[in-house]
C-alpha cells in the first residue's frame, strides 16, 4: 500500500515548507504560523496537523510514541502509530523515556520529559479566543495587539458564577510573556508541565492550517487572578492499578449499579509503576 | 474486566476493516460494479466527486465512489488525499470557455442569442415520475445527436459588455499568479480568485443552501441566469522549453454566469455585475449556486452592506469544505474521556459547593 | 459653568478636527468639518437623520478613517497626534482608557453574554488589573454611581431594562476615568421618563468628572440640557456652530432656524 509514497508519506517539498513553519513557530513562541496544510489520508480532526508535523521532523533513527488520552492502545493512537510504522518504517515504543518523538492527543505524559525529546500535539482549534470571537481576521488583530482582556473576562465570569475558575481543559496560557496560546485540549492538570519544560513542544492544527510551538525552557503561565490563582485537579483516591496519587486519573465505570474505579490515564506510566512495585 | 473494554486494539481495527470490505461488496450473488459502469451510468456522481475532489479523472473518481460505497463526501475525501500526493508537472493556461464546444447552452435574459439556445440533455422539463421500466434492463435509448456547431458563439454577457452595461471581469492586479488553496492557507481578506477556488471545491449542498438564502432575502442581489453552458474545452499548457502552447487534452465543464443588479458608485456608473460558477463535468446546480454565492461575497468590493451569511467571507469560505467539515464533525467519535473527566470533576465540585451552601443555609435557618 | 471659563483653564484642545471629509460612493457624508473640543466641554451635534452626524462621530472615535482631513488629539502629557497616524495598538489603548463610546443601542456597547460586573470590569482587566476582588470593588462603585443595584452585578445585561442597560454602558466606559466620551443618541431608544432621568444623571456626571463629550442627537432638548456648544449639520456640512443657548435662542442659519422652530418649547 505504501509503494509510491515518500518516506513518512509527505513529499520533501511539503516537509520543507512545514519545517519552515515550525522554525518560525519556535522563533515566536506561542504565535500561530499559517501553513499549507495538506490533505492527509486520515480525516481532518483526527490528528492531521500532528501527523504532518511528525512526518516533517521524523528521521529513520527516531523512536516514535503515539498516545491518545494518555494511552498508547486507544484506537486512534494505534492507527497513527501504524501509519508511521508503515510509511516511515521507524521504531515505535510505548515507553515515554525511550521515545524521541511523542505525538499526543489530549495529554502530556506523566514521566518527566528530557532535553532532545519533541512532543507533537494534535490541535483541533488552535485559536484560544475562538469561542469569544469567531472571526479570524479579528482574533489575529487581538494577538497582534496583545488585546487579551476578553479572556480574563471569561475567567472573571467563572469566578462570579461558580466561585472559582471552571475551565478544566484547553486552559489558556501566556507563552514567553507575550502570546495567548491554547495548549490543545490537555487537562489543566498538564499545564504546569508546559512551563520551562526541557523538551520541544510542537502543536499542529491540520484543518485550521496552523503550527505553533513552545521551545524548551520557555515560561508558560496559565491565566489567573492574584486572588484566584491557577490550580490543578486533585483526586481523593489513587490509581486502582498502580496506586499513583499524583497522576491524572480516569474514571472507569465497572458495572451498571454506579460501581467505578479510578485508573491512570497514562498507560505507560501506570505499567511502569506496577513493574517497579512487583 | 471493564477497564479493557474501553481500549481499542489493533485486532479490532483490522476486523473492522475486513467487515467494511465485506459490506462494501454486498451480496456476492449480485454482480460487482465495474468502474466503467459507475463512470457511465452514475456520471453525475463522478462529476461531483471530480469537482469537489479537485481532480479531473473519471476513472479515479469512479474508483473512489466504489470504494466509498457510494458515499460521495467520502469519495471526495479519498480523491483529495490522493491528489495531495501528486507532483505538479505543469500549470495550464486558463481554459477558454468561449471556445467551448457547447452541448448545452441557455440564457434566461434574452429570448434568443447569437448561436442559439441549445437545450441539451437536461432533467429540466422532465416530469419527475418514477420510470418503472428502468427497474428492468432497459432498451438502449435512441436519440439523434446533432453535431455541435463549429462556430463558437460568444458569451451572452459579452453582448452586454459591448454596450458597457456590465462590469468587465478584470484580472486582479495584486495577484502575480493564481493562488493555490491546496498549497497555501486561506487568509483574509481573500482575493476573488481564492474565493472562487474555495467555492469550486466547496460542498454542493452548502453552496446550494447559501445561494438559495440570497434569493430569499439574506443578501439579495437580484440574479438572472445570464448564461449556462456545458461542453468540452481544450486544456493547454505552454512548457517553457517549448515556448509554444500545446493541447494536452479536453475536459467537460459547466459554466454559469449570472447578471446581477448594481446601482453604481462614485467611481462607476450604474451597470450590471456578475457572479461566476465553474465545475468539472456536468454540475449545473452547483455552478449556479456557486455563481450566486460568488456574487454575494463581492458585497464588500461593491460597497454593499454585509449582513447576510452568504456575504460573510469568513463564514462561507471557512465552512464550505466538506472534507474539513466531515472530519471535524466526526472526530467527536474519538475518545474524549480525559477532558470529560475534567468536566465531571468540575460539575461534581460545583454541585458539591452548592449542596454545602444549601446545607449551611438550612442550618442557619434552623439555628 | 460656561464653556468660556473652562477653555480659559486649559491651553490645549482635547480634540481638533481639521477639514474632515468622508463620503460613501457617490454620497458625501461629511464635508469640510472643522472644530475644537476643549477639556471638560460638551459639544452636541444636531441635525436630521442623514445629515452626517453619526459618520462624523465614527470618524472622531477611530472607527472610520476619513477620506481627507485630520483628527488631532491631545494626550495627558500634552503631546498631540493625528488619530489616524498613530499605530492601531495605541488607538485601541486610547479607546479603552482615556476615551469612551456610548452607543445608541446598548447591544453595540455591551457584551450581552457576560454579567454586568464583567462588563464594567473588562476595561480594568484590559489595562492589567488582575485582582478579582479589587476589580469587583471598583465595578461595584461605578454601578452604584450609575444607580444600578449592586446586588444585580452578576446578572446578564439582557435581564436589565433599557435605561439600566444604557447606564451600564456608561459605567463600563467611565470605569477607567476617561477624559473624553463620545455618545451616539444616548437616550434614543428610551421612554421619555427614563430619558429625563438618564439625562439628569449624565449632566451631573459630566460636571463632577469634568468629562469632555461629543454627543450626537436629533433631540434639541438633550442638547439644551447637556451641551456647552452646539453644532448644526445639514447634508454633511456644518451650517452653524456656537454656544448652545445662543444657537437655540437666536439661530442664524436658515436651517438652524427651521430646526429650532420645528420644536416647541425647549
Amino acid at each position: 500500500m505504501t509503494a509510491g509514497y515518500n518516506f513518512a508519506y509527505l513529499d520533501e517539498q511539503t516537509k520543507r515548507m512545514i519545517r519552515r513553519a515550525i522554525l518560525k513557530a519556535v522563533a515566536i513562541p506561542g504565535y500561530q504560523v499559517p501553513f499549507g496544510s495538506r490533505e492527509m489520508p486520515l480525516p481532518y480532526g483526527w490528528g492531521t496537523g500532528g501527523i504532518q508535523v511528525t512526518a516533517s521532523i521524523i528521521g529513520s533513527d527516531d523512536v516514535l510514541k503515539v498516545i491518545d488520552q494518555g494511552a498508547d492502545d486507544t484506537t486512534n493512537a494505534i492507527s497513527i502509530r501504524r501509519f508511521f510504522a508503515k510509511t516511515a518504517g521507524v521504531a515505535t515504543t510505548t515507553r515515554t523515556a525511550d521515545a524521541t518523538i511523542i505525538q499526543t492527543r489530549h495529554r502530556i505524559p506523566e514521566t518527566p520529559l528530557r532535553a532532545g525529546q519533541i512532543v507533537v500535539f494534535q490541535v483541533p482549534i488552535p485559536e484560544p479566543l475562538r469561542w469569544l470571537e469567531p472571526r479570524e481576521s479579528e482574533t489575529r488583530q487581538m494577538h497582534a495587539y496583545a488585546d487579551y482582556a476578553i479572556m480574563h473576562v471569561k475567567l472573571y465570569e467563572d469566578i462570579a458564577r461558580y466561585g472559582h475558575i471552571a475551565t478544566t481543559y484547553d486552559y489558556p496560557v501566556i507563552v514567553n510573556e507575550r502570546y495567548l496560546m491554547r495548549p490543545s485540549p490537555i487537562p489543566k492538570f498538564d499545564n504546569p508541565k508546559l512551563d520551562m519544560n526541557p523538551a520541544l513542544m510542537l502543536f499542529g492544527a491540520g484543518r485550521e492550517k496552523r503550527i505553533y510551538a513552545v521551545p524548551p525552557y520557555t515560561i508558560v503561565k496559565s491565566l489567573d487572578f492574584e486572588d484566584h490563582p491557577f490550580s490543578i485537579e486533585t483526586w481523593d483516591t489513587s490509581c486502582a492499578l498502580c496506586g499513583a496519587t499524583n497522576a491524572f486519573l480516569d474514571e472507569v465505570i465497572t458495572d451498571d449499579h454506579g460501581g467505578k474505579m479510578f485508573v491512570c490515564s497514562d498507560s505507560d506510566h501506570c505499567a511502569e509503576r506496577k513493574e517497579k512495585a512487583a | 474486566m471493564a477497564y479493557v473494554a474501553v481500549k481499542g486494539g489493533e485486532k479490532a481495527i483490522d476486523a473492522a476493516h475486513r467487515l467494511l470490505a465485506k459490506e462494501r461488496r454486498g451480496d456476492p450473488a449480485v454482480p460487482e460494479l465495474s468502474l466503467d459502469q459507475i463512470s457511465q451510468q452514475l456520471s453525475l456522481s463522478v462529476d461531483r466527486v471530480m469537482t469537489e475532489g479537485s481532480i479531473y479523472d473519471r476513472e479515479l473518481a469512479a474508483l473512489a465512489i466504489k470504494q466509498a460505497r457510494g458515499d460521495l463526501v467520502e469519495a471526495i475525501f479519498l480523491l483529495r488525499a490522493y491528489r495531495a500526493t501528486l507532483p505538479r508537472l505543469a500549470e495550464s493556461k486558463p481554459i477558454e470557455t468561449n471556445r467551448m464546444r457547447a452541448r448545452r447552452r441557455i440564457s434566461a435574459i434574452f429570448k434568443d442569442v447569437p448561436g442559439g439556445q441549445v437545450l441539451g440533455g437536461t432533467f429540466d422539463y422532465t416530469h419527475r415520475l418514477l420510470d418503472f421500466t428502468l427497474a428492468a434492463p432497459s432498451v438502449f435509448p435512441d436519440a439523434e445527436i446533432a453535431e455541435p456547431s463549429d462556430t463558437m458563439p460568444p458569451h451572452v454577457l459579452a453582448i452586454l459588455g459591448d454596450e458597457g452595461l456590465i462590469q468587465p471581469e478584470r484580472r486582479d492586479e495584486n495577484l502575480q499568479n493564481p493562488p493555490d488553496l491546496t498549497r497555501e492557507p486561506l487568509e483574509f481578506p481573500a482575493a476573488r480568485a481564492t474565493r472562487l477556488q474555495n467555492l469550486a471545491r466547496g460542498d454542493e449542498g452548502f453552496l446550494l443552501s447559501l445561494g438559495y438564502s440570497t434569493q430569499r432575502g439574506y443578501g439579495r442581489n437580484h440574479p438572472f441566469a445570464g448564461e449556462i453552458r456545458i461542453g468540452e474545452v481544450e486544456v493547454v499548457i505552454e512548457p517553457e522549453e517549448l515556448g509554444f502552447p500545446v493541447v494536452i487534452g479536453e475536459i467537460t465543464v459547466t459554466e454559469c454566469e449570472t447578471v446581477n443588479q448594481f446601482s453604481g458608485s462614485k467611481s462607476e456608473p450604474a451597470q450590471f455585475t456578475r457572479g461566476y460558477g465553474l465545475t468539472f463535468g456536468e454540475a449545473e446546480r452547483k455552478a449556479m449556486a456557486m455563481a450566486l454565492v460568488d456574487r454575494a461575497l463581492r458585497a464588500t468590493e461593491l460597497g454593499e452592506d454585509v449582513s447576510a451569511p452568504a456575504q460573510d467571507e469568513e463564514f462561507v469560505l471557512y465552512h464550505s469544505d466538506n472534507v474539513e467539515a466531515s472530519g471535524f464533525v466526526q472526530h467527536l467519535k474519538l475518545p474524549h474521556y480525559v477532558d470529560f473527566q475534567s468536566e465531571l470533576n468540575i460539575v461534581r465540585k460545583i454541585r458539591g459547593d452548592e449542596q454545602v451552601a444549601d446545607e449551611a443555609l438550612a442550618e442557619g435557618i434552623l439555628a | 459653568m460656561n464653556a468660556i471659563s473652562k477653555i480659559a483653564a486649559n491651553d490645549l484642545p482635547l480634540l481638533s478636527v481639521r477639514q474632515l471629509d468622508k463620503s460613501f460612493g457617490a454620497r458625501t457624508a461629511c464635508r469640510n468639518i472643522n472644530f475644537d473640543l476643549w477639556p471638560g466641554e460638551v459639544l452636541a451635534v444636531v441635525g436630521e437623520s442623514g445629515a452626517g452626524k453619526s459618520t462624523l462621530l465614527r470618524c472622531l472615535c477611530g472607527d472610520q478613517q476619513p477620506d481627507l482631513g485630520q483628527v488631532l488629539f491631545t494626550r495627558r502629557d500634552g503631546s498631540i497626534s493625528d488619530l489616524y497616524d498613530i499605530p492601531e495598538p495605541e488607538r485601541r489603548i486610547l479607546m479603552r482608557t482615556d476615551w469612551g463610546i456610548i452607543h445608541q443601542n446598548p447591544r453595540d456597547g455591551l457584551r450581552f453574554g457576560v454579567s454586568a460586573g464583567a462588563n464594567v470590569g473588562e476595561r480594568l482587566m484590559a489595562i492589567g488589573a488582575r485582582n478579582y476582588a479589587e476589580i469587583r470593588r471598583t465595578a461595584a462603585i461605578w454601578l452604584e454611581r450609575l444607580e444600578i443595584d449592586v446586588a444585580r452585578m452578576d446578572e446578564l445585561p439582557f435581564t436589565f431594562s433599557g435605561g439600566m442597560q444604557q447606564r451600564l454602558q456608561i459605567a463600563r466606559n467611565l470605569v477607567t476615568q476617561p477624559r473624553l466620551v463620545f455618545m451616539d443618541e444616548p437616550t434614543g431608544g428610551l421612554d421619555v421618563s427614563v430619558q429625563a432621568k438618564l439625562l439628569d444623571l449624565l449632566r451631573s456626571l459630566v460636571g463632577e468628572l469634568g468629562l469632555a463629550a461629543v454627543i450626537v442627537t436629533h433631540d434639541l432638548a438633550v442638547a439644551r440640557l447637556l451641551a456647552d456648544r452646539l453644532m448644526v449639520m445639514q447634508g454633511g456640512a456644518v451650517v452653524e456652530l456656537g454656544l448652545t443657548d445662543q444657537v437655540l435662542d437666536d439661530p442664524q442659519h436658515p436651517y438652524s432656524q427651521l430646526l429650532v422652530s420645528s420644536v416647541l418649547q425647549i
